[in-house]
């Protein structure tokens, strides 16, 4: 497991996530920066996503949608709120609709990586916070986490 | 507790909007976040939260307000001394669901895993 440190802090509703990749920086920035190679991990397992639109810059946009085994989608977006190419990015994930429109009506998480070359390899820091306790227990409410734990079959019921 | 079932989504969406800002401006300060440690081991009084701190009873005050407005303390009267303490039942939740997130973060780091090819000395 690439996974080497994991932090919960709920009183700042933060989790950070730390990985070691043996991959140099560049290459494991692929992974963020190409829709194609996204698609492929950014879906829970069994919910492929794919990248309608996406433009890697501060105040881009990326739309997407992952598809469970039942051929239901769900439609989701990021905006940019910071890149420095290979080293960082941040953005926000959002529900969409199929247009890309926002739904600021649903719960959205921030997400902040950096990678950073370490022993040949590469460490990945990821920090991804809620706004709200509310919207955390919305989040997980919703079809989204329902296919995470179907797909999974791992995660116990919450509370 | 507020809110339920009964609430409608959009009523609790609006309300929660404002909690949002609350939380975040909560949690910006270093001194409230130590509020938030203390009082989660055990109840303080706002007086003995301000002897602990070089600032005036007042500035502590306000802290403590900040962090009500966010949930994340509540205050009670035990005779003339306002007691603060930690909303554990808030935090325990938090706790909970950051799990859930911490599930779906290791899903994707494993799914990642398999994206990258081992280290080629042609590359980087």
């Amino acid at each position: 497991m690439p996974v080497q440190d994991v932090i919960q802090d709920p009183a700042s509703l933060t989790l950070t996530v730390i990985a070691t990749y043996p991959a140099p920086v560049a290459r494991v920035f692929r992974v963020w920066a190409e829709p194609a190679l996204l698609g492929k991990w950014w879906g829970p397992p069994g919910w492929p996503a794919t990248f309608l639109s996406y433009t890697l810059e501060v105040g881009g946009r990326a739309h997407y949608f992952m598809q469970g085994p039942d051929g239901t989608r769900h439609y989701g977006g990021w905006a940019f709120t910071a890149v420095d190419a290979p080293h960082a990015l941040a953005f926000d994930d959002y529900f969409a609709d199929a247009e890309g429109t926002p739904n600021r009506d649903l719960p959205g998480t921030s997400v902040g990586v950096t990678l950073v070359a370490r022993d040949g390899g590469t460490t990945m820091t990821l920090v991804s916070r809620f706004g709200s306790l509310e919207q955390m227990e919305q989040l997980v409410a919703m079809g989204m986490v329902d296919g995470i734990r179907a797909a999974a079959g791992q995660i116990d019921a919450l509370l | 507790m507020t809110g339920g079932a009964s609430s409608s989504i959009y009523n609790h969406m609006v309300l929660h909007q404002a909690q949002t800002d609350a939380l975040f401006r909560a949690l910006a300060d270093a001194t409230r976040r130590d509020i938030v440690a203390r009082v989660l081991v055990a109840e303080q009084t706002v007086s003995a939260l301000a002897a602990r701190y070089a600032m005036s009873f007042a500035a502590v005050q306000k802290h403590v307000a900040v962090l009500e407005r966010a949930e994340l303390v509540s205050k009670h009267r035990v005779g003339r001394e306002a007691r603060v303490r930690g909303n554990v039942a808030t935090l325990k939740r938090a706790s909970a669901l950051l799990a859930q997130l911490e599930r779906v973060w290791r899903d994707r780091f494993a799914q990642i895993d398999d994206l990258i090819p081992p280290l080629d000395p042609g590359e980087g």
